[in-house]
């Protein structure tokens, strides 16, 4: 079998080589359009650094964007279920293993039925 | 030994040869540590080739089956057995020889890894001798075809990745999280030796072909059933059994968690040979099916909610790990959902199949590879706190590189691995049901989300002053991370030619019971 041929995944057809070569096509027109653009660009000059309204730029450490502040909206969004989601996973031995043999009796439960 | 020889018992010698590494290494440690690691390097290089014969044997001959200890040991069942396979049996099959690809490429760029992640801490001769034994339990898992001999390498899976979580004692809380996984892996062992219990008792064997032959589904093979589909969902790490994976994917060091990743897969393994090999045709498919089905959602989606909002970079890739499981559940659920009706599992059941299963190799190569970058940047910095990380993608480019692949990967992005066997299971599953499907692709959207954050927390923003002085990771490090990533970018250029060689024939081979059956106890 071609190690490159295309993957039939029943009801679609995936092939990465084919992918590539778009993706590569692709490439090329967003470097050509890039060609035309601003050619005075100069690295390390004044025109690469920040501009901050006239501020001093802050330290380095300070304008990192931290883990934590990524995603506010998104899990204040959802604050219901992650208000009940996140305390059931206490980190407390006794709890995890209600939880393991409570889901074997429900599992017990649901096959015995069958 | 000659390679013929090396061929026949390759079934054995896949044991043997780590058992062995294992016990000599404290031993050579005394006298040389340099000797030490060659020793480690050169026992886990051979395991690999080992696996890579073995593997072989099954794809282009057919199932292998050893017997311990017999004259002949490709014969299971001598003559004057009168019909009993009374040794301990090893049945590789296509599934098997598929988990044993997966352990040891893994293994063998883990042991790499960890012979400098390691060279600066202390205790390395208990360290490796336990890797070297979590390796031997996870192959020993899906080699063996004897449902007691399969507790024992479930215990030595357990025991050794308890031993290994809690070694490295970061003011107690690794001890605690090696304490938990060793709790719970104890009451799933009983469950594990209890239902194994139950059926001795009832059909006089152990050995797995034999008591599929026989088993009847009576209320006690039921209670069987389901203790030993918990205790090995809880071994995978699904929802809602999944608790302790945040704690001991988290304290375990670098290497040892991605080989964690593949032990939790041989657990997943388990509990596709029983529903599918044990049980199989006595089973209400689409029943139990639907309950591996609904493990496999939940897994997959409070597995990548919970990872959003996690500023420990390990403990967010270790519900990454739980939500990526439910993949895998999910595919083979489907396919075992509509296993007795050959329209539908012509239509969707085995691409389903075969898509959760190509999952299998496919996580255990990006996840390994994301928390081997996880492990180089703590190797670095000290720190697994993504508020205390950022602009490492200045000093560690390698590692940053490593990450994207793997990042890219499991969030299912064109061309990489993660892609073509999730694609799989989203055709597949929309045909079952589309609102399953539609969880599936929201779940990787969310994925891709998820370590859009980590990869901004560690490596984009301005070179921080704290980490000034950070260097990339040691080459062996990076060789180690470099392989799981070539596998992880050619299993993505290839995936056809993977499901073709490797992935098909496990699928096929999980759906033959008579053929499992037939290999061992000669065409019953």
């Amino acid at each position: 079998m071609d190690i490159l041929s295309t993957l039939d995944t029943g009801h679609g057809i995936w092939n990465p080589v084919v992918w590539l070569l778009a993706a590569g096509i692709a490439a090329v027109i967003a470097y050509l359009i890039w060609a035309y653009g601003e050619s005075g660009y100069k690295r390390g000059t004044e025109q690469t650094k920040p501009f901050l309204s006239g501020n001093a730029e802050p330290e380095k450490g300070d304008v990192h964007v931290r883990g934590s502040h990524l995603y506010w909206g998104f899990t204040e969004a959802l604050k219901g279920y992650f208000d009940r989601i996140v305390p059931l996973h206490t980190g407390v031995l006794n709890d995890y293993t209600l939880w393991f043999l409570g889901t074997t009796a429900l599992i017990l439960v649901m096959v015995g039925l069958i | 030994m000659t390679p013929g020889i090396i061929a026949q018992h390759a079934p054995a010698l896949i044991i043997a040869l780590p058992l062995f590494a294992a016990f000599a290494t404290p031993l050579i440690g005394r006298y040389s540590r340099q000797a030490r690691d060659a020793w480690i390097f050169a026992a886990m290089a051979a395991t690999a080739a080992i696996a890579a014969v073995l593997a072989y044997q099954v794809y282009t001959v057919g199932t292998v089956v050893y017997a311990f200890g017999a004259a002949a040991p490709h014969i299971p069942l001598p003559i004057d057995s009168g019909g009993i396979p009374i040794r301990i049996i090893f049945t590789v099959d296509a599934m098997s020889a598929f988990m044993v690809v997966t352990a040891a490429i893994s293994g063998f760029a883990v042991t790499l890894y960890s012979l400098i992640s390691e060279s600066k801490l202390t205790g390395r001769d208990g360290f490796y001798a336990l890797l070297l034994l979590l390796i031997t339990g996870i192959l020993g898992m899906v080699c063996t075809g004897d449902l007691f001999n399969f507790f024992v390498f479930l215990e030595l899976n357990s025991i050794a990745g308890a031993a290994l979580i809690a070694y490295r004692n970061d003011k107690g809380v690794a001890i605690e999280a090696g304490l938990k996984y060793a709790f719970l892996c104890t009451i799933g062992g009983l469950f594990v030796i209890f239902a194994t219990a139950l059926l001795y008792g009832q059909y006089n064997a152990l050995n797995i072909a034999m008591l599929a032959s026989r088993i009847e589904f009576t209320m006690l093979d039921k209670v069987a059933l389901v203790l030993l589909l918990a205790a090995l969902a809880m071994k995978a790490g699904a929802v809602p059994l999944h608790f302790w994976t945040p704690d001991a994917y988290s304290m375990a060091p670098g290497s040892i968690t991605a080989l964690l990743v593949v032990a939790s897969q041989a657990g997943l393994y388990g509990v596709f040979r029983v529903v599918f090999t044990l049980y199989s045709v006595t089973l209400d498919y689409f029943a139990v099916g639907w309950i591996i089905i609904v493990l496999g959602v939940l897994s997959m989606f409070i597995g990548v909610t919970m990872a959003l909002v996690q500023k420990d970079v390990k403990r967010l890739m270790a519900y990454h790990a739980v939500s990526q499981t439910g993949y895998m559940l999910l595919g083979v659920g489907v396919g075992l959902a509509v296993l007795g009706q050959q329209g539908l599992m012509d239509a969707y059941g085995l691409v389903a199949m075969e898509g959760g299963i190509f999952h299998i190799i496919n996580h255990a190569m990006y996840k390994g590879l994301l928390f081997l970058t996880a492990g180089a940047i703590f190797y670095r910095t000290g720190t697994r706190n993504l508020n205390r990380l950022g602009g490492l993608g200045h000093s560690m480019k390698w590692t940053m590189i490593f990450f994207i692949i793997g990042a890219l990967a499991i969030a299912g992005i064109p061309p990489f691995n993660g892609f073509a066997s999730k694609l799989m299971i989203y055709e597949s599953v929309f045909l079952f049901n589309p609102l399953l499907a539609i969880i599936a692709m929201v779940v990787s959207i969310l994925m891709l989300a998820s370590f859009v954050k980590v990869f901004q927390s560690i490596f984009m923003g301005p070179r921080l002053p704290e980490y000034a002085d950070v260097k990339e990771a040691p080459l062996p490090m990076l060789i180690g991370m470099g392989i799981l990533a070539v596998v992880t970018v050619a299993f993505g250029l290839a995936p056809a030619w993977v499901v073709d060689q490797f992935v098909a024939p496990a699928a096929a081979a999980l759906v033959n019971q008579s053929g499992y059956i037939a290999s061992v106890l000669g065409g019953l």
